[in-house]
């Protein structure tokens, strides 16, 4: 246990800008899982590799002297194409099954994944050069690596145009219908199995654009996807499906708890602590929920 | 259904052609020797793993070119079998299982990493096959009485040691203070361990010991305490990707600290990934090719590093190097042992005492090299961006001058 983070005013004004940052592009990721599992009812164990996948194409742009940003543009187009493939590959086939099903048809895509991209791209970590340089706040103090401050930006552009999407659009407005009730969108001439696969494509993308941030902002790694798919899946846990001001404030939140259980607990439980996060607000919400189930009865 | 039929039968009748082709492998068949190693060809040691193997290969075809192994009056050639493990331990146990008990392998070569090491130790021990190993440098390797098994390799504890030696030096004989970050794994553990020792004797203190976890993508939080309490010292090792995020970090948050010491640097491709905000940066490796060992094989290690380039198309990182050399210890163990006698080819490798062009080698009772020095290198850059690596430290060898303490960040 240590305490610096509070006896030094100016760690935790880093702590808590870091971890804002930082969660506006885990946000990113899980408003992407959230629209797919309200949509379809599907968690995507997947999510984190089709992030890495994003990152990696924007890696390669980078390789070929394109510079990385671009690849916020590039990485969600291609990874469109993906999700759609995906979609009509395996997820259609389980969409309509329990939730059990579709678990493990995510979790094999993640192990397929993460093998593919073994073996395409090597096993080697690597990052994307953004040369953005670093934003010096409080005489020094404070460093705010630029790369950050701009991918939280663009999480920030892309969240907005999605929402204006969803709200404005035709498709948009089919994807909210077979949400609230696939069957009555069904009745009512909306083709779902294109909504469906329009949504894993959304999802797709937004993963993508989440990766070319990071692999501008950290490193990437062809096994590196599982803490994304988790902080994801937490976020949405606490916020619930179809709240975007509830995902981003979760977001957010969980950016700021990891930095802070970073320098009071160690770098070593950054990840541990997202995980016994998960477990105890599971707990919590099942004990929520029996409550209520009492008071029911 | 009938194509299916006969697409089951063929498919078995080349899985029975295998397994009888199989069998008939052994230690010694006419005049070849075979040598077993399991290696990480896929998952998430590949690329280490290819370098190995590419060390491997080059040294058999080397050695089958210059006259082979004389045993008895006879002329042999080195042959290997190799198995895929996938980056797993337990993989690597099995195979190394399949390979002496169904491929009658005699003779071992180590697998790429600590971790996968010490799941094959056992089996090896376990049937007494003498293994050398060039990959394995966990310090846990040697102390558990192994008596079948070599390393090569300088152990963990030593990587960076000589930095904090040097710095002391520089410090005019004073002890330091020392930052440092350690991803939670064996090998880098057994570095940590090195530097408390070193520390403990130099009088120097740790002011901050920070643990890293295995998905290390942001150690922001390290780097700020750095920032607070201005160490001498920032020791980091978390493999490859430790050192690409300690780089970016330090060069993104203008981190300035007096010495920058790291691992993995080479397999990193930390200049070339990096570029200029590498400069400067210290770090530990097994070998290097301007070292000025020598042996008949490979002549010495600028001679290996051309030859490697030609033959695999990249310069070779000390993976490969120091797995080239684990043939030479077995041609010459062989040669002295004059015999396939597994207990006698052992006590001919723990009576090791030879010079490679990778370094000296020579056995300690618990199996690893302690006749050769680990060596430091810094990253240097010219005005145009041109990034190269150059042996600083021991004085024995260096090449370059070394840079200390490492220019601000608002100086560059």
């Amino acid at each position: 246990m240590d305490f610096l983070v509070f006896q030094y005013p100016m760690i935790t004004i880093q702590a808590c800008l870091d971890g804002l940052l930082l969660g506006i592009l885990f946000a990113l990721i899980a408003y992407g899982m959230a629209l797919q599992w309200g949509v379809m009812n599907i968690i995507n164990i997947a999510q984190g590799d089709l992030v890495i996948l994003g990152g990696y194409i924007a890696y390669f742009m980078y390789l070929f002297g394109i510079h990385p940003a671009w690849g916020v543009i590039v990485s969600p187009i291609i990874m469109y194409f993906v999700g759609i493939a995906i979609y009509k590959l395996v997820i259609n086939k389980v969409v309509d099954r329990d939730l059990f099903i579709s678990i493990l048809a995510t979790f094999g895509i993640s192990i397929l994944f993460m093998q593919l991209m073994n073996f395409a791209f090597g096993a080697d970590v690597v990052l994307a050069n953004s040369g953005y340089g670093t934003t010096m706040l409080f005489d020094n103090n404070v460093v705010l690596p630029n790369s950050k401050i701009f991918s939280a930006f663009i999480s920030i552009v892309f969240a907005i145009c999605l929402v204006v999407y969803m709200k404005r659009s035709k498709l948009g407005r089919a994807i909210r219908a077979t949400a609230q009730n696939a069957r009555a969108a069904k009745i009512l001439g909306v083709d779902t199995e294109k909504v469906y696969a329009a949504t894993f494509g959304i999802n797709a993308a937004l993963c993508g654009v989440a990766g070319a941030l990071i692999s501008i902002t950290f490193t990437i790694h062809p096994y590196m996807g599982l803490p994304y798919t988790i902080r994801s899946f937490m976020i949405v846990i606490v916020a619930g499906l179809g709240n975007l001001p509830g995902v981003a404030m979760s977001g957010m939140g969980l950016g700021i708890f990891e930095e802070f259980a970073d320098y009071i607990l160690g770098t070593e439980f950054r990840i541990g602590s997202v995980f016994l996060l998960l477990v105890l607000i599971l707990v919590y919400r099942r004990f929520k929920l029996s409550r209520k189930r009492e008071y029911l009865k | 259904m009938k194509i299916k039929n006969i697409l089951i039968t063929f498919v078995s009748a080349i899985a029975i052609l295998f397994s009888t082709s199989v069998v008939s492998f052994a230690k010694v068949v006419g005049d070849k020797i075979i040598l077993g190693a399991a290696i990480s060809l896929t998952g998430k040691y590949s690329s280490n793993g290819v370098h190995t193997q590419n060390g491997y290969n080059m040294a058999v075809d080397r050695i089958n070119s210059m006259g082979g192994v004389k045993v008895g009056g006879k002329t042999y050639k080195f042959d290997i079998i190799y198995y895929d493990d996938e980056s797993n331990p337990k993989r690597a146990a099995q195979l190394a299982e399949r390979l002496i008990s169904q491929d009658k392998v005699e003779f071992m070569l180590g697998p790429y990493s600590s971790g996968l090491t010490k799941a094959i130790a056992p089996v090896t021990e376990k049937y007494g096959v003498p293994m050398v190993e060039a990959n394995g440098a966990s310090r846990s390797l040697f102390t558990k009485g192994y008596k079948y098994l070599f390393a090569v390799l300088a152990p963990a504890n030593l990587y960076l040691d000589v930095a904090i030696r040097t710095a002391v030096e520089l410090n005019g004989g004073k002890g330091v203070r020392i930052a440092q970050a350690f991803e939670q794994d064996a090998f880098s553990q057994d570095v940590r361990l090195g530097i408390l020792d070193a520390a403990k004797e130099t009088g120097s203190e740790i002011i901050i010991d920070d643990k890293l976890p295995k998905e290390l993508n942001d150690m922001a939080a390290t780097l700020v305490k750095v920032k607070q309490m201005k160490p001498d010292v920032l020791v980091v090792s978390g493999h490859t990707k430790g050192a690409l995020t300690a780089i970016r970090q330090i060069s993104e948050m203008k981190v300035d600290v007096p010495m920058l010491a790291m691992t993995h640097c080479d397999a990193a491709k930390l200049s070339k990934q990096h570029g200029k905000n590498s400069q400067y940066a210290l770090c530990a490796s097994q070998w290097h090719k301007t070292l000025t060992y020598k042996d008949d094989f490979f002549k010495d290690g600028m001679t290996y590093a051309a030859d490697f380039e030609k033959e695999f198309g990249y310069d070779p990182p000390y993976q490969s190097a120091e797995s080239s050399a684990a043939l030479l210890v077995f041609k010459d163990a062989f040669e002295r042992a004059n015999t396939f006698d597994q207990k006698k080819v052992r006590d001919a490798l723990a009576a090791t005492n030879m010079q490679t062009f990778y370094g000296n080698i020579k056995f300690a009772p618990g199996g690893q090299n302690v006749d050769k020095p680990m060596v430091l290198f810094q990253v240097m850059c010219d005005d145009a961006g041109k990034c190269e690596n150059k042996v600083v430290a021991p004085l024995k060898w260096a090449s370059a001058e070394l840079i200390h303490p490492v220019p601000k960040w608002s100086e560059r």
